[in-house]
């Protein structure tokens, strides 16, 4: 949804990066390099996706730039004919920080993995969060480490065994969106690798919203973790498991036979032939405690998992404030560098 | 410059004598106001025409115990009629306001010393809390060794406000200001700036303005009318360049530099920055100058705040991050990006003693070789370091040239003695200022028709600076090695063999300055060669030992990567090279290894600058070694 439908200022996302002249097509945004992720990865399946969702923002390809750190994901920017840097591990959020406040005209894509996102780079991610810089952070999650062959990560499940974790791995996982709205994230939304149209719906949300987004993708790594979200990708499976919320719609899944409803202080899950039709809870993307609650309901073991846009709300952007800031202060005082240095005290010694 | 002091009354019925320079400390405790003390009396004798250095020495505590020698804070200040280089080895006057500040200090004033000491705060008590058993202003052997003025100044002060209505407490807070007053009739100094800053200072509390303004005259008018006092001294105006003068610290200076370079090259400037001690005040300046389109941006940590200031440089702004040592070991991944990546960036790092926390508010010179060499493979970096306070405000412009023709991380290597130590400067004129206007790429610009980032300009080596948002010059840039001229990613093992040398080779070949060498007889034999903040204790003990008819030479480098294209030969010249440092011998294993020159190496580490004293006879010696 975009702001406008949530009865807020319309303030796009996009608002300041100038428009492309001509349709694009998904090849325009292939680079000439090759791709050279494991065959079967998922991470090809989202490049694909956003590929083919670009063209339909209909922006000037050169003020698009993908900002990633570094992982089997964060190859991503060479793939995309568009500008980019592959930065260093974790600090993707920084960098795109920087180039963000420094120009409003682009449109800024951050692209990292879950230990990137959430090992190294915590700091930066929730702080970026916070701040709302208008970033739009794909976080690609495979719960495990790919690139260094296959350690558990911030987002493996407990007892994971790995490489480095032969006995099981004892540490207890982030929920990548709990910890976002914990930040106060205004943009948080989620989509499985494989679900092309739920994707691409997050995505174009995403890119629409003014501020930070992020975008959590479960993205299978068959060679190290295979199998992570197999569960989501069963047909019967999926349907008794994911959740998928639009914003001021009844929340209900499995063919209309489940619905969430209020539990205590968060939310659970009834048949929805158990209860009436009032106690189903209506999605509502401006509500912290409800995002909260439903990012809840998603459990390690996938035994629930919620996609769609889980918050989407306004709050004015760090960059924007930063840049008003600057033009606030330009139009209040002439520079005057002459001015400056002599400051008030000065004595002229004479020839 | 009117030569007039007090409210228009040159002090009466003492001895006038003329001095060519005053070193003045004035100590008390954290809380004392020090600081603005020691300040203020800079900018009147600023004022005067005098030249001046100032270093201030405060604890890393905010407000450390009171009245405890590690709550000592004290502000030196040396003017003088005649150009001087530095604070000033040993005062002549120290005014301690309590005995912490007397036993901190008492060691460094010379036999014959002036000492003026607050009786009000020695108290039994407080002896006993800074270990004197007895009160040392009892000790006959303190008054024989100095010349005493012991004085009620808390006391007085209370005294002089008695009809303002301020309770005890306040008006005594504003001891300093008597303490002020009468240093400044004792030096004739002028005090109208005084009573101005006082009452802006203080303008939305006029009542404690105006206990400060009473309080400082009252202090002048003790030394008037007392008679305790039986001489007063003068020292006339100095014979600088011609020119409009300010007072200026080097961390004022560096933010102005950093002002002026965005101003010359017509690029915003973006400051990604995390506060750290003794660096946080060139983010404060900063902060204060957005109308100069510069943001200011203090973020989560060092790595981010390196990491927006090159994310601003690759959209096309002059990115800048501020820090110390902590903080430039954990930008250390980031600016070898900057290196891989080839962009501008400036990197501040105002030293302070380490390693680790170590000391917060001293100073040192012990981050030369991190900046060389604290990252992982080859990666050069040009490093750049200011001599003295106002010095900074060139040597940023001079790091921004650098960064902006070669595209490059550049290491602007100030310390906590220069960042928080004062002098005049010569303001220069904004006309003469060098132009850094640069120009981004817009064309493709390969054999191909297409666009290559990594296509060099064959004379500095520099690749085209195309930002995000140019059409048709769409590239991916990284970490990863990439091949020559496409900066596509390659592994290839030859081709990084040649842009592991490319990088250097563009860094070696910066146009740099010749070094300079101070050898006014032209018949020196030694040689002493420095960096950064000991310019001034260098050059005075160079002054001194030439007084003596021992010749040396003085060379001082701006530029530690590159070295200056002349400076083998120049060590080549001389029988003997010195190299005094504030670390265990950085540049003099630099200077060893790439020249092969025996350099004798002085070293000293106390978070204290050098005293031209130790250097005078460090350089006789050596001198007089040569001769025999
Ligand atoms: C400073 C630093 N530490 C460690 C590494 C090694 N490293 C590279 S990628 C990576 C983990 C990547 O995991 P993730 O972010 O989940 O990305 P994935 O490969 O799974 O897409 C690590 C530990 C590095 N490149 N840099
Ligand atoms: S290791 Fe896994 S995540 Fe990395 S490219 Fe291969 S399949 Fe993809
Ligand atoms: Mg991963």
């Amino acid at each position: 949804m975009t702001a406008t439908e949530l009865g807020l200022p319309a303030l796009g996302g996009l608002v300041g990066v100038p428009t492309a002249d001509e349709p694009q097509k998904a090849k325009d945004y292939k680079s000439d390099q090759e791709v050279r992720w494991c065959p079967g990865c998922g991470d090809y399946v989202v490049l694909n996706a956003v590929q083919s969702f670009l063209p339909t923002l209909g922006l000037k390809r050169e003020n698009i730039v993908f900002v990633s750190g570094i992982g089997c994901s964060s190859r991503f920017p060479y793939y995309m004919n568009t500008y980019g840097m592959h930065s260093i591990h974790g600090r993707a959020p920084a960098i795109a920080t920087g180039l963000a406040v420094a120009r409003p005209d682009l449109s800024v894509w951050v692209v990292t993995g879950d230990g990137d996102a959430l090992s190294i780079g915590g700091n930066h991610l929730i702080h970026t969060l916070r701040r709302n810089v208008n970033l739009k952070i794909l976080l690609f999650n495979n719960r495990i480490y790919g690139l260094t062959k296959g350690q558990y990560s911030p987002t493996s499940e407990e007892g994971k065994v790995t490489k480095s974790t032969p006995l099981g791995s004892l540490d207890h996982p982030f929920n990548p969106v709990s910890l976002a709205l914990g930040a106060e994230a205004t943009f948080v939304g989620r989509a499985v690798d494989s679900d092309r149209v739920g994707l691409t719906e997050v995505l174009r949300q995403a890119a629409e919203h003014r501020g930070s987004a992020l975008v959590e993708i479960y993205q299978n790594c068959p060679i190290f973790n295979d199998g992570a979200f197999d569960v989501l990708k069963d047909e019967a499976e999926a349907a008794r498991r994911i959740i998928n919320v639009v914003h001021g719609q009844p929340i209900t899944f499995g063919g209309g036979d489940y619905a969430v409803v209020r539990e205590g202080f968060g939310l659970g899950v009834a048949k929805t032939a158990d209860v009436s039709p009032d106690d189903i809870v209506v999605h509502d993307a401006t509500d912290l405690n409800l995002s909260f609650a439903l990012s809840r309901l998603s459990t390690q073991d996938l035994q629930h998992t919620v996609t769609g846009v889980f918050r989407n709300t306004a709050r004015t952007t760090y960059d924007d404030a930063a840049r008003e800031q600057v033009e606030r202060a330009k139009a209040a005082k002439k520079p005057d560098l002459a001015g400056l240095l002599h400051g008030k005290d000065t004595w002229t010694v004479a020839g | 410059m009117s030569t007039d002091v007090g409210n228009g009354a040159a002090p009466s019925g003492t001895e006038v004598r003329k001095l060519d320079r005053v070193v003045i400390r004035f100590a008390g405790d954290s809380g004392d106001g020090m600081q603005l003390t020691g300040d203020r009396f800079t900018s009147e004798a600023a004022a005067f025409g005098n030249d001046l250095a100032t270093q201030p020495n405060f604890p890393a505590e905010i407000r450390a115990p009171q009245g405890t020698l590690p709550g000592v804070s004290s502000f030196q200040l040396h003017f003088a009629d005649y150009d001087i280089l530095t604070p000033g080895d040993r005062p002549d006057v120290l005014v301690a306001m309590n005995p912490a500040a007397l036993k901190a200090n008492i060691d460094d004033l010379p036999k014959g010393g002036i000492l003026i000491v607050n009786t009000d705060e020695f108290s039994k008590r407080n002896l006993t809390k800074v270990g004197y058993a007895a009160d040392p202003l009892e000790d006959h052997s303190l008054t024989e060794t100095y010349q005493v003025h012991k004085v009620a100044m808390a006391t007085l002060t209370i005294g002089a406000l008695e009809n303002t209505g301020l309770g005890k407490k306040d008006a005594e807070r504003a001891k300093n200001m008597f303490a002020l007053g009468l240093l400044s009739w004792m030096y004739h100094r002028p005090t109208e700036g005084t009573e101005r800053f006082l009452r802006e200072k203080f303008a939305k509390k006029p009542d404690i303005a105006e206990a400060n303004v009473l309080a400082f005259r009252a202090g002048w008018n003790y030394g008037e009318t007392t008679e305790s006092f039986a001489v007063t001294y003068e020292v006339a105006p100095a014979k600088l360049n011609q020119g409009t003068y300010r007072q200026i610290t080097g961390n004022t200076a560096l933010a102005y530099g950093i002002v002026a370079a965005g101003q010359q090259s017509g690029l915003p400037v973006v400051l990604g920055t995390y506060p750290i001690t003794p660096a946080s005040d060139i983010l404060h300046e900063l902060s204060k100058h957005k109308h100069f389109g510069i943001t200011t941006l203090q973020a989560e940590d060092e790595i981010a705040g390196v990491g927006a200031a090159l994310g601003a440089s690759y959209g096309g702004a002059l990115g800048i991050t501020s820090t110390s040592g902590p903080g430039l070991a954990l930008k250390s991944e980031t600016i070898g990006l900057a290196v891989m990546t080839e962009l501008p960036l400036i990197i501040i790092d105002v030293q302070r003693g380490g390693p680790s926390t170590g000391l917060p508010t001293k100073t040192e010179q012990a981050d030369l070789l991190q900046a060389m060499y604290g990252r992982n493979g080859e990666s050069p970096v040009p490093v750049v370091a200011p001599q003295s306070p106002s010095d900074c405000f060139d040597a940023a412009m001079e790091a921004a040239r650098i960064a902006l023709v070669y595209r490059t991380p550049v290491l602007l290597l100030s310390d906590g003695a220069i960042a928080n130590g004062s002098e005049p400067w010569l303001i220069p004129d904004v006309e003469d200022l060098p132009d850094l206007t640069v120009t981004f790429a817009t064309e493709p610009n390969a054999p191909d028709g297409t666009f290559w980032p990594y296509l060099r300009d064959p004379e500095t080596l520099a690749r085209p600076w195309a930002v995000p948002g140019t059409a048709g010059l769409q590239h991916r840039i990284g970490g990863l090695e990439k091949a020559d001229g496409t900066g596509n990613i390659s592994y290839d093992p030859a081709n990084h063999d040649h842009m592991v040398r490319l990088r250097q080779r563009k860094v070696d070949g910066i146009e740099v300055p010749d070094v300079v060498v101070d050898d006014p007889s032209g018949e020196a034999r030694v040689l002493v060669v420095g960096w950064g903040s000991s310019y001034g204790p260098i050059g005075a003990a160079a002054r001194r030992v030439r007084k003596l008819g021992m010749p040396v030479a003085h060379a001082h480098l701006r530029h530690l990567n590159p070295f200056p294209k002349n400076l083998g030969e120049v060590l080549r010249r001389y029988d003997r090279v010195v190299v005094p440092e504030m670390n265990l011998g950085q540049l003099a294993l630099l200077l060893r290894a790439k020249y092969l020159v025996d350099a004798i190496s002085y070293t000293k580490v106390q978070g204290l600058p050098f005293k031209a004293e130790e250097l005078q006879d460090v350089l006789a010696d050596v001198i007089k070694g040569v001769s025999e």
